[in-house]
């Protein structure tokens, strides 16, 4: 088990958990839910946006969010 | 009798819902604001059947019931508030082909609500290219209601879309998530009214109730897995059909590299493009005022209304109409950009380097639209969602080096700067030039960063940007935002431009008896002198100048602005450049008497006036320190009564609006105080 952050270009996984506190409502809205799968297309410059697609929504995140989801890698 | 059913058209963000909205109503739209807020309100109608017709209120894009932004709030308080004169009699939800599962969420919250609700599934004509195959029978079984399939290319299912607008009423108003799921047996609410507000009510409380928020968390989740069932034999997506455009123009166009290079490349264009297009309309607006106030001069009798028209009102007026160039091709360029994906991309790739100064992704482009002119950019300010981030944009875009100030730049740099000298191969006054643009930016994202400091965040704000599909934009879309975002500007900027204009031109033509008589007086003075009857009129415009209300009040302010290195001239120019910062050069023409009225500004010569200015003790006015004082005063001080109007409108908060100027001139005083007594 590992967080969204970590992941690589290209890697998929399947979100496991999150803390409901840090995660904001309006990202459970778009797709991110346990269960759900994850890809990361593109990291920006100091890999922050990540740019990743979740179910069929594509999102930019910044980083400090993706390391409060954690992923199963697949 | 004829009859209206109000229908609202609701959905997430690039979805289409404009399409439809354009092509269900054509040019009988009209877009209005919410009362108090900026937000755009857009209704249009369009006719049913022979008795009835449909007035359509296309709200803004959201993602769900649950609002995070202000256009989202506006979105649902129309169907949330109970009483509101717009509250639908039936939604309309757009959605897309693509992400219908995503879609699907805001449809179940709708319709738990208890509104008749139509599902309108857009891009139908895309369904094939992306494998995907629906089943609407069992779509419509399963949602219990109506399914459209539509296109907004081909017009494909408008007619069977009025068609269930106009039967409504025999769509299922019955809830569709089964709400007692959820654990809120002990909060007293019977419906999910009630539990909408308990929800909102937490999440704008100042400690949110943490068990409530992880209940309407579990909800989100929980209507999914009713959404996964609801899909699961209505809807199949081939994957393997997708096409690889998206993974393909984005390979490039947010590479670590090269995409910041088309990027600046684009900008470049962006820049290039409203310099050099605008320029034509823009004279031709200007030579257009100038035949129109002289045919007036000539028909309407000479007298202080006729004056009143032309150099009041008329000059007002043009004072507006001058920027709608700028303006429309700046809105073509952002429309074009939102509408193909790009945006979202440039979002992405700055959202990086533009958060250490309390700014966000999308304040890139106001700050480059600034460039050209503060209003436009201001505008372009909507796009960011956050509250703090905007207003922080909306607050430093003025700094950024406006069209305007090139008049004064260069003016001012030709005069305390010699171009004989070269540095590497440029000219000492194109250095200069490029370092008050600099300097602008400068000052812009510092204060950015001052700004992120003091202001406080109202709602915990999160970035959360979509990366939409690219599109080829839709002519008529982009047609219609250039058309209402320039009326709003001319609307808008008018009402305040218009009257100041009118005001200034009164100071400026109207005094106590010395300048009711100065004809006399001047003509007495000079009579052995023997002047041309040219020179003469110039000495008498500026003896009225002097002895206008607009002179009393510069001689009132000298005091204040004799610390900068000014002389009363150049403070009533200044006080003048607070309409607008290009008065400057035509004010000082008018004073130091070329041409009777100022209508004349050859350059060279104001140049050479200016330089042989001289104060009361022999010494020139235009010395490099008062010049690099200039210089600096213009660089931040808010000295335009359009920006100023459009933050009143757009931040709709005196408040910041009277921060914004006070803070900027007060700014440019203090450093054109500092230089002028290091350099002098």
């Amino acid at each position: 088990m590992t967080t969204l952050d970590t992941l690589v270009i290209n890697q998929k996984a399947i979100i496991s958990d999150f803390d409901e506190k840090l995660i904001p409502l309006k990202l459970i809205e778009m797709g991110c839910y346990p269960g759900s799968e994850v890809t990361i297309i593109k990291k920006a410059l100091f890999d922050c946006p990540i740019y990743l697609k979740i179910n069929d929504t594509y999102l930019s995140i910044r980083k400090e969010l993706a390391k409060e989801i954690s992923v199963e890698t697949i | 009798m004829s009859n209206t059913i109000k229908v609202a058209l609701v959905g997430n963000p690039n979805v289409g819902k404009t399409s439809i909205f354009n092509i269900l109503t054509g040019l009988k739209q009209k877009v209005g604001n919410y009362p108090g807020i900026t937000v755009e309100k857009k209704i249009g109608y369009t006719a049913l059947d022979q008795n009835t017709k449909a007035e359509i209120i296309d709200l803004p894009g959201t993602y769900s019931i649950n609002p995070t932004s202000i256009d989202e709030e506006v979105a649902l308080k129309i169907i949330l508030e109970k009483g509101n004169k717009d509250k639908p009699d039936v939604v309309v939800l757009v959605a897309d082909v693509e992400n219908l599962k995503r879609n699907l969420l805001l449809f179940t919250q709708i319709k738990d609500l208890g509104f008749p609700t139509i599902l309108a599934i857009n891009m139908a004509d895309r369904m094939q290219n992306n494998g995907i195959t629906i089943n609407v029978t069992e779509l419509e079984k399963n949602i219990d209601s109506k399914v459209i399939l539509f296109s907004a290319k081909s017009n494909q299912g408008i007619n069977e879309l009025k068609e269930a607008i106009r039967d409504y009423q025999k769509l299922s108003t019955q809830p569709i998530f089964d709400f007692n799921s959820l654990p809120i047996a002990n909060l007293n609410c019977q419906t999910y009214f009630d539990w909408l507000h308990i929800t909102h009510t937490n999440s704008i409380a100042t400690e949110p109730n943490k068990e409530i928020k992880k209940i309407q968390h579990s909800e989100t989740v929980k209507r999914y897995q009713l959404i996964n069932q609801i899909l699961k034999n209505s809807y199949t997506k081939d994957t393997s059909k997708a096409t690889g455009l998206r993974y393909k123009l984005d390979a490039l166009l947010t590479h670590k590299f090269w995409g910041y290079v088309i990027f600046f490349g684009i900008m470049l264009l962006v820049f290039q493009s409203i310099f050099e297009w605008a320029s034509v309309p823009m004279d031709l607006i200007d030579q257009g005022f100038a035949l129109v106030n002289d045919t007036l001069k000539e028909i309407l009798p000479a007298g202080k209304f006729t004056d009143l028209i032309t150099d009041g009102l008329m000059a007002g007026i043009n004072g507006v109409v001058i920027f709608i160039p700028q303006i429309a091709i700046l809105f073509l360029f952002i429309s074009i950009l939102e509408e193909s994906g790009y945006m979202s991309r440039v979002v992405f790739l700055m959202d990086r380097i533009m958060r250490p100064f309390g700014l966000n992704g999308k304040s890139i482009v106001p700050l480059i639209s600034g460039t050209a002119c503060a209003i436009p950019a201001i505008m372009a300010a909507r796009n960011i969602e956050d509250n703090k981030e905007r207003l922080i944009t909306m607050l430093i875009t003025p700094f950024t080096t406006c069209s305007a100030r090139i008049p004064v730049y260069i003016i001012i740099i030709s005069i305390i700067i010699p171009d004989t000298n070269t540095f590497a191969g440029f000219s000492w006054q194109a250095l200069t030039m490029t370092i008050l643009y600099i300097l602008g930016f400068l000052v812009a994202i510092l204060s950015g960063w001052v700004l992120s400091k003091v202001i406080k965040a109202k709602h915990k704000s999160y970035f959360i940007s979509e990366m939409p599909e690219y599109r080829k934009p839709i002519i008529k879309n982009i047609a219609f935002n250039v058309w209402d975002k320039t009326k709003a500007f001319v609307l808008g900027a008018g009402k305040i431009i218009v009257p100041l204009s009118i005001l200034l031109w009164f100071l400026g033509t109207h005094g106590t008896t010395t300048f009711d008589n100065a004809e006399q007086i001047v003509t007495k003075q000079y009579a052995t002198a023997n002047l041309a009857e040219d020179a003469l009129q110039d000495k008498i415009a500026a003896f009225q100048l002097e002895n206008s209300y607009m002179g009393h009040i510069g001689k009132i302010i000298e005091p204040v602005v004799a610390p900068l290195g000014y002389d009363w001239k150049i403070g009533i120019a200044v006080i003048a450049s607070f309409s607008a910062r290009e008065v400057f050069v035509g004010t000082l023409a008018t004073i130091y008497n070329i041409g009777s009225h100022g209508e004349d500004e050859d350059f060279t010569l104001i140049k050479d006036v200016m330089m042989n200015e001289k104060r009361p003790d022999g010494s020139p006015v235009f010395t490099f320190a008062t010049g690099v004082s200039i210089l600096l005063f213009y660089a931040f001080a808010m000295q335009c009564m359009s920006t100023i109007a459009i933050t009143r409108k757009e931040t709709n908060s005196l408040k910041w609006t009277v921060y914004q100027a006070v803070g900027m001139t007060g700014f440019a005083y203090i450093i054109a105080f500092i230089a002028y007594q290091i350099l002098k």
